[in-house]
C-alpha cells in the first residue's frame, strides 16, 4: 500500500498549525542579522523573471494590434484602451463562458464540499460494514492517472448522452478520492468525545455530523474548496473534448480555440482573454493565499 | 467481511486515532462479551444505527465514485484488451477480445517509443531542474532573508495557479523567434537566440523551461514547509562547533528533510510522467515529433478512435508510474 503512505511525511492532518507563513525569527542561525543584500538582489532578480510574463500580458491586453506587433516589443502602452476587452465581451461571447467556468468550478466544488466530508466523517469515525472496502478502493484510485480512466469516462458520458451538456462537464468530477482523504485525515484529529456527548444529549447520527462535526471542518473544508475550485476552473482537457458547441464552452475551451483559429492573429483579444481566464483565480488566490499554501504544504496536491 | 462488523476496526491507514478512543475500546468489548442481556441488545441497536447512518453518509459518494472512477478504470482495463473503436459506441457487441495485441502494437510502435524517449528526457531533465531550483528558493526564504518573505512566496507561487491556456499564449509570445521577448533580450547582449518552438532540438527545452516555470512553486512551497520542521537548535548547535552554511546544509537540513524530499520527488514525478498540457497547449507534439509525450500520443490514438489502442496505452503509463514511484521509496528510504 504505497497509496496511503505517499503523503505521510507532511503530517497528520491540514492542521491549522503547520503554516510556512508567520515564523518568527527561528533558525536566524550565524550570518544572517536581518538578510544578506546580495540574497535580495538574486531573489528579486528571479521574482522579475518569474512575474514578468504576467505583467507583459495584462500590459499587452491594453495595447492595439499595431503596438504589439512592434519589433522590438513595448513594455508600457502607448495608448492604453479597453477596446479588447470590449471586444471580447461584445463580440466574442466571453461572458456565456465565463458562467460556464463560473457555474461547473461551483457546483463541482459544492459537490466535493459536501460528498466528500460526508465519507471522510464515516471513515474516520464511525463503523460499519464495508468500511475496509471503501477506504481501501477509494485510497487505491489515489494514484491512477487521468489518462487511464479518461477514453471510458467519454465514452460512459457519451452514452448517457451527455455530451455537449453542462452536466457532462461537471458531473465526473462531483466527488474525489482526493477530497475523502483529506476529510477523513482532518476529521481523525477531532475528539471522539463529541460523538459520544452528542448522542447521550440524544442527537441522531446525520444530526451530530451536520450540527456538531461539520461546523468545526472550517478549515480543511477551506482547503478543499479553494483546490477543487482552482482545479475546476483551470480544467482543460475535459471540456475541450465534451463542450462542442460555443454555448458550452469554458473560458480555457474558448481562449485555446481562439487562440489557435482564426482569431490566432489578433494578439490584443488574446493575451484580454488570457488575462480574463487568470484574473478570478489570482483574486481568489490572493485573498485565501494562506490556506492556499496550508493547502498546498499538507497535501502536497494542487 | 464479517469481522469487521465489530468495534475491533481500528481506523484503517497511516494515522493513528486520537487517544481519546482507546480507553473505551476494551470496556466496549468486555460489555459484548459478558455483561447483560438488556446492555448488549442496546448496543446493537445502537452500532445498526451507526451503521445505517454511516451508509447514508457514503452511498452519494459511492454511487458517484463507482460510477465516474472505479467502472472506468476497470472498463478500460477491458478495453485494453480489445479492438475497441471509436465507431464501436454504438454497437458495442461487435468489439473482438485481441487479448494483448494493443500492448504488443504500442510497443512496437516507433511514434510510441519516441514518444517514450522524450517522456524520460522530459521527467530526466525537468525534474531535477524543477526541485534544484525550489529548494534554493525555500531555502533562501526559510533563512537566508527576513524581510518581503511574503511577497516572493507569492510571486514564485503565481504560475502554479494560472491556466496552461493562458500562459500558452503568453510564452508563445516570449518563444516567437524573430521579435519575441527572451530572442529579443538575448539580442541585447549579442546573442542570436534560436527557433525555440521551431526547431526540434530546441523545442523539449523550451517546454522543460516552462514547465519547471510553472511548477517549482508548488516544490517550493512543500520544502519550505519540511525546512520549517528542521529544529533551529540543531543548526545552533552545528554553528558552534564549527559548521559552515553549506556543511549545516549537507549534513543537518538534507538528512531531515528526506521525508519531504522523498514526497516532492513521488508527486513531481507523477506529474512530469503525464506531461500533456504543454506540448498540448504549444507544439501539438511537434516539430518533427520532437515534444510529442507518452499522454500526448495516447491521446491522439483516442482522438483516431482507437479507443482499445489509446487504453492499452494509458496502462502502460500506469505501469511506469507505479514503477518509478517504487523504486523512489526505495532508493530514499532505505539510507534513513
Amino acid at each position: 500500500m504505497s497509496v496511503d503512505t505517499a503523503p505521510r511525511p507532511t503530517g497528520p492532518a491540514p492542521a491549522p498549525k503547520a503554516s510556512p507563513t508567520g515564523r518568527t525569527g527561528s533558525g536566524m542561525v550565524g550570518s544572517s542579522q536581518g538578510g544578506r543584500w546580495w540574497l535580495y538582489l538574486v531573489l528579486t532578480v528571479a521574482l522579475v523573471a518569474v512575474i514578468a510574463p504576467f505583467v507583459w500580458m495584462v500590459l499587452g491586453s491594453f495595447k492595439g494590434e499595431g503596438e504589439l506587433r512592434q519589433v522590438p516589443p513595448t513594455w508600457l502602452p502607448e495608448s492604453a484602451s479597453l477596446d479588447n476587452y470590449t471586444q471580447l465581451f461584445s463580440k466574442l461571447n466571453f461572458g456565456q463562458y465565463f458562467t460556464n467556468s463560473i457555474v461547473v468550478a461551483v457546483v463541482v466544488t459544492a459537490g466535493n464540499l459536501i460528498f466528500c466530508s460526508m465519507l471522510g466523517y464515516a471513515l474516520a469515525m464511525l463503523d460499519f460494514r464495508g468500511k475496509k472496502v471503501i477506504f481501501t478502493a477509494v485510497m487505491g484510485t489515489l494514484m491512477i492517472p487521468g489518462v487511464v480512466t479518461f477514453v471510458p469516462l467519454f465514452v460512459l458520458v457519451a452514452n448517457a448522452g451527455l455530451i455537449d451538456t453542462i452536466p457532462g462537464l461537471f458531473l465526473p468530477f462531483l466527488v474525489s478520492p482526493f477530497g475523502v482523504f483529506l476529510m477523513r485525515q482532518f476529521i481523525l484529529g477531532l475528539p471522539k468525545d463529541l460523538l459520544d456527548a452528542g448522542r447521550v444529549d440524544g442527537a441522531g447520527e446525520l444530526r451530530i455530523f451536520f450540527r456538531i462535526i461539520l461546523p468545526l471542518c472550517g478549515p480543511a473544508l477551506a482547503t478543499l474548496g479553494i483546490l477543487t475550485f482552482l482545479g475546476s476552473w483551470n480544467n482543460f482537457l475535459w471540456p475541450l473534448v465534451v463542450a462542442q458547441s460555443e454555448d458550452r464552452y469554458t473560458l480555457p475551451v474558448a481562449l485555446a480555440l481562439y487562440s489557435t483559429g482564426q482569431n490566432s492573429t489578433n494578439y490584443g483579444l488574446l493575451l484580454a482573454g488570457a488575462t480574463v481566464v487568470i484574473i478570478p483565480i489570482l483574486v481568489v488566490f490572493l485573498i485565501f493565499q494562506k490556506r492556499f499554501i496550508e493547502g498546498i504544504a499538507t497535501t502536497g496536491l494542487k | 467481511m464479517t469481522a469487521q462488523t465489530g468495534t475491533t476496526g481500528s481506523p484503517t491507514g497511516p494515522v493513528t486515532p486520537p487517544p481519546v478512543t482507546a480507553p473505551g475500546r476494551p470496556d466496549d468489548g468486555s460489555s459484548r462479551g459478558a455483561g447483560d442481556g438488556g446492555s448488549r441488545g442496546q448496543a446493537g441497536t445502537a452500532r445498526r444505527r451507526e451503521g445505517r447512518a454511516a451508509w447514508i453518509l457514503a452511498i452519494p459518494f459511492c454511487l458517484l465514485f463507482l460510477a465516474f472512477t472505479a467502472w472506468p478504470v476497470i472498463q478500460s482495463l477491458f478495453m485494453s484488451i480489445t479492438d475497441t473503436k471509436a465507431r464501436d459506441l454504438r454497437h458495442p457487441f461487435s468489439v473482438n477480445v485481441i487479448g494483448l495485441d494493443n500492448f504488443t502494437k504500442a510497443l512496437s510502435d516507433p511514434t510510441f517509443r519516441k514518444a517514450a524517449g522524450n517522456t524520460a528526457y522530459f521527467v530526466l531533465v525537468g525534474m531535477p531542474l524543477t526541485l534544484v531550483v525550489a529548494l534554493a528558493a525555500a531555502v533562501a526564504l526559510d533563512k537566508g532573508i527576513t524581510r518581503f518573505r511574503a511577497i516572493f512566496r507569492l510571486g514564485f507561487y503565481m504560475p502554479v495557479i494560472t491556466s496552461i491556456v493562458a500562459v500558452a499564449v503568453v510564452w508563445r509570445f516570449l518563444l516567437q523567434d524573430p521579435g519575441g521577448l527572451i530572442n529579443t533580450a538575448l539580442g541585447w547582449v549579442g546573442i542570436t537566440g534560436p527557433n525555440w518552438l521551431g526547431d526540434p532540438s530546441w523545442s523539449m527545452p523550451s517546454l522543460i523551461l516552462m514547465a519547471s516555470w510553472r511548477n517549482f512553486g508548488t516544490a517550493m512551497i512543500i520544502f519550505l514547509a519540511g525546512l520549517q520542521a528542521v529544529p533551529a537548535e540543531l543548526h545552533e548547535a552545528a554553528a558552534i562547533d564549527g559548521a559552515g552554511a553549506w556543511k549545516r546544509f549537507r549534513f543537518v537540513t538534507m538528512p531531515l528533510l528526506r521525508p519531504t524530499l522523498l514526497f516532492v520527488m513521488v508527486t513531481t514525478a507523477i506529474g512530469y510522467l503525464q506531461f500533456f498540457e504543454e506540448p498540448f497547449v504549444m507544439t501539438k507534439g511537434g516539430p518533427l515529433n520532437s515534444t510529442i509525450s507518452l499522454s500526448m500520443y495516447t491521446y491522439q490514438q483516442f482522438g483516431f478512435g482507437n479507443y482499445g489502442l489509446a487504453s492499452a496505452m494509458s496502462y502502460l503509463i500506469f505501469v511506469v508510474i507505479a514503477i518509478v514511484t517504487a523504486l523512489q521509496f526505495r532508493l530514499l528510504r532505505e539510507r534513513t
